[in-house]
């Protein structure tokens, strides 16, 4: 990094990542901003803003005044027990993820590597197929008189057929199917890239199989298990396609209520960016005590 | 239907013949699954005019795309009736002067002074219907016309119900349960409305729209909220599926073809509401969507099984329906908290 640029290229170098910078910029940063600077604007009835500012949309999502606005604040705890709610499906989702998602990338990683792409090629198979076909598809054969359940029944294992649809299963079972792969790519990609030769000397040295997993395997593909469980827990946090077709849209998800502030009828836009901006703070929160760990990890092996 | 017409357009634009082939273009923003593809090409041939469609799944979503700036890309929109006023006040229509439209005595009188857009100077009809339930009669036997099915449910129906996702109904009804107003701003009938609804809601199963139809034919809910002609197009798939028209009363509604303002084509627009009035095309919209045509004149054009289902005649004792009420600014917050509440 020291050694001055050279090449051809080297005049114009920081030009030529001007198109990236263009995208980041229009793309990435500016819708936040824009959403930052409405949630702090007025309402405009059935949706719109009024150019004036003010703190309502903070104070909607935080304080509680009663149905008719005039009893005592208090704080208000429907929206925190929907984020609440959205957090702890996509944590668990992310759990389910990496505990069938581990073992599978671990068996395609130890195949001969001829071998290897065909595994990769068979796990992102279904993922070809549009995300709202597959969940609708799962509606399908999870529902009481669905294939599932006939099959129970045939064979005698229930009586009555187990009711999944419209619960928080459902969802759970949705949300861990259809981010799968997100695990399984990463792990795959950084237990490919071990050296499997540490783990056979730590059997040399008569380490125990769930010890050479714990402590030699686990710290060296850890970098592909935090991409992992950030790729799951994420998409998983905002999504509204599993708990609208597999929870039967009983209750709100994150996902959900910024949709209702902009297309439903409460045409809230100020809220809807109010909630996304506090959606993105929490997340980046996560993200700066994750990113300072490390970093403390780091000095910590003398780096 | 997009997806086709795009591909056409397409198609002509790569053959550099888009100009040539079509005189002019009409721009549609319309429902899913509303209109029959054959009309529209019989419009695009009949005036060689190059039609495109998009479509919204509900008004709200129609207001937002709207507001969020798609007003001046469409010719006309088809909004129902309580979102066509909602439109006017928002200053989004155009209006159509005397005699700008040769077919506008077409209307059936009962729907030209209507409360939404008086002498009908932003809209025409398009299809009308109502609002209720249907009940899979081997499931449940007992009276189904009573909305204690949806509020306050026999035992064996509880977890068997689907509600539509769709605030305006959904309260509606529950409001013509009680027997009180729409828009009210009484607190003790708002808190009656909040409890009815938080009452009941441990007995439904789920709140869906688009699958309205689906969840009833495949048996996963025993009773289902859903419109009339959508009912129809169940019952077709499950016999045992049956209409209600409760005593206490049901929604109604109108969709409207109405004029957008800044329409780059105005002139094809005014044509496809002329073209909509016609007998032999409302015929054929209802044929198609199974719903009431609001046009005179289409009695013998219609399909005689559609005309005779009990979905689209109501008992002579069943009352009134009911339109959904455009609310103040002050009491709509009270609504979409007490929605909100709902679904928390």
């Amino acid at each position: 990094m020291s050694n001055p640029p050279h090449g051809v290229f080297a005049p114009i170098r920081h030009w030529l990542l001007l198109p990236s910078w263009l995208t980041i910029g229009f793309l990435m940063v500016s819708p936040v901003l824009i959403m930052l600077v409405y949630s702090f604007l007025t309402k405009e009835f059935r949706g719109g803003v009024i150019w004036e500012f003010t703190f309502a949309a903070y104070d909607q999502f935080f304080i509680d005044r009663g149905l008719f606005g005039d009893e005592p604040p208090q704080i208000e705890w429907t929206y925190i027990n929907i984020f609440w709610r959205s957090t702890w499906q996509a944590g668990l989702a992310t759990l389910l993820c990496l505990f069938i998602g581990f073992p599978t990338a671990y068996y395609i990683a130890t195949r001969p590597a001829s071998t290897r792409n065909i595994w990769v090629f068979l796990i992102t198979i279904p993922y070809w197929v549009n995300l709202l076909i597959r969940t609708v598809s799962m509606k399908f054969l999870i529902r009481d008189n669905g294939p599932i359940n006939a099959w129970l029944l045939q064979t005698g294992l229930i009586t009555e057929p187990i009711s999944l649809i419209n619960t928080p299963i459902a969802v759970q079972l949705g949300l861990f199917y259809s981010y799968l792969p997100f695990m399984v790519l990463p792990l795959y990609a950084a237990i490919e890239r071990f050296d499997f030769s540490l783990s056979e000397a730590a059997a040399d040295l008569y380490a125990h199989r769930w010890y050479t997993l714990w402590h030699i395997i686990i710290p060296n593909i850890k970098a592909g298990i935090i991409a992992g469980c950030i790729l799951v827990f994420i998409p998983s946090l905002g999504a509204f396609l599993a708990p609208d077709l597999l929870g039967g849209a009983k209750n709100f998800m994150i996902g959900s209520l910024i949709e209702e502030q902009f297309k439903g009828t409460a045409g809230n836009w100020p809220f809807g960016a109010a909630a996304s901006m506090i959606l993105l703070t929490a997340v980046l929160l996560v993200m700066m005590l994750h990113a300072r760990n490390q970093k403390i990890d780091a000095a910590h092996q003398g780096h | 239907m997009k997806k086709t017409l795009t591909f056409l357009s397409t198609i002509c634009l790569l053959l550099g013949a888009g100009t040539a082939l079509s005189a002019g273009k009409l721009s549609i923003y319309h429902w899913f699954e509303y209109i029959p593809q054959e009309l529209l090409d019989k419009f695009a041939s009949q005036h060689d005019v190059e039609v495109t469609m998009d479509t919204f799944d509900s008004n709200e979503a129609l207001l937002a795309a709207l507001k969020g700036g798609k007003l001046g890309s469409y010719d006309v929109a088809v909004p129902g009736d309580y979102m066509v006023e909602i439109l006017h006040n928002e200053g989004m229509l155009d209006t159509i002067a005397d005699g700008e439209l040769k077919n506008k005595g077409n209307i059936l009188p009962q729907w030209v002074d209507v409360s939404f857009d008086p002498g009908r100077i932003h809209s025409i009809p398009y299809q009308w219907g109502s609002t209720s339930f249907t009940v899979n009669r081997d499931d449940y036997q007992g009276d189904i016309r009573t909305t204690d099915l949806i509020f306050n449910p026999p035992a064996e129906l509880s977890g068997k119900i689907n509600v539509l996702d769709s605030q305006g109904e959904v309260l509606a009804l529950a409001s013509i349960h009680l027997g009180i107003e729409q828009c009210t701003n009484d607190r003790e009938k708002l808190k009656q409305l909040n409890e009815l609804v938080q009452g009941a809601k441990p007995h439904w199963a789920s709140f869906i729209s688009d699958g309205a139809k689906d969840v009833l034919v495949s048996g996963e809910a025993a009773v289902g909220m859903i419109w009339n002609g959508f009912s129809a197009k169940a019952r077709a798939e499950n016999p045992s599926l049956e209409y209600s028209y409760p005593k206490e009363g049901y929604v109604v509604w109108m969709d409207n073809v109405v004029l957008l303002k800044d329409a780059p084509n105005r002139e094809n627009a005014l044509k496809f509401m002329d073209f909509l009035l016609e007998p032999e095309n409302a015929a054929a919209v209802t044929n198609f969507a199974q719903y009431t045509a609001g046009v005179a004149n289409v009695g013998d054009l219609l399909d005689p099984e559609i005309v005779a289902s009990p979905e689209l005649n109501p008992p002579s004792d069943a009352p009134a329906g009911q339109f959904v009420q455009v609310c103040k600014e002050e009491t709509q917050v009270l609504y979409d908290a007490i929605w909100t509440n709902l679904k928390k």
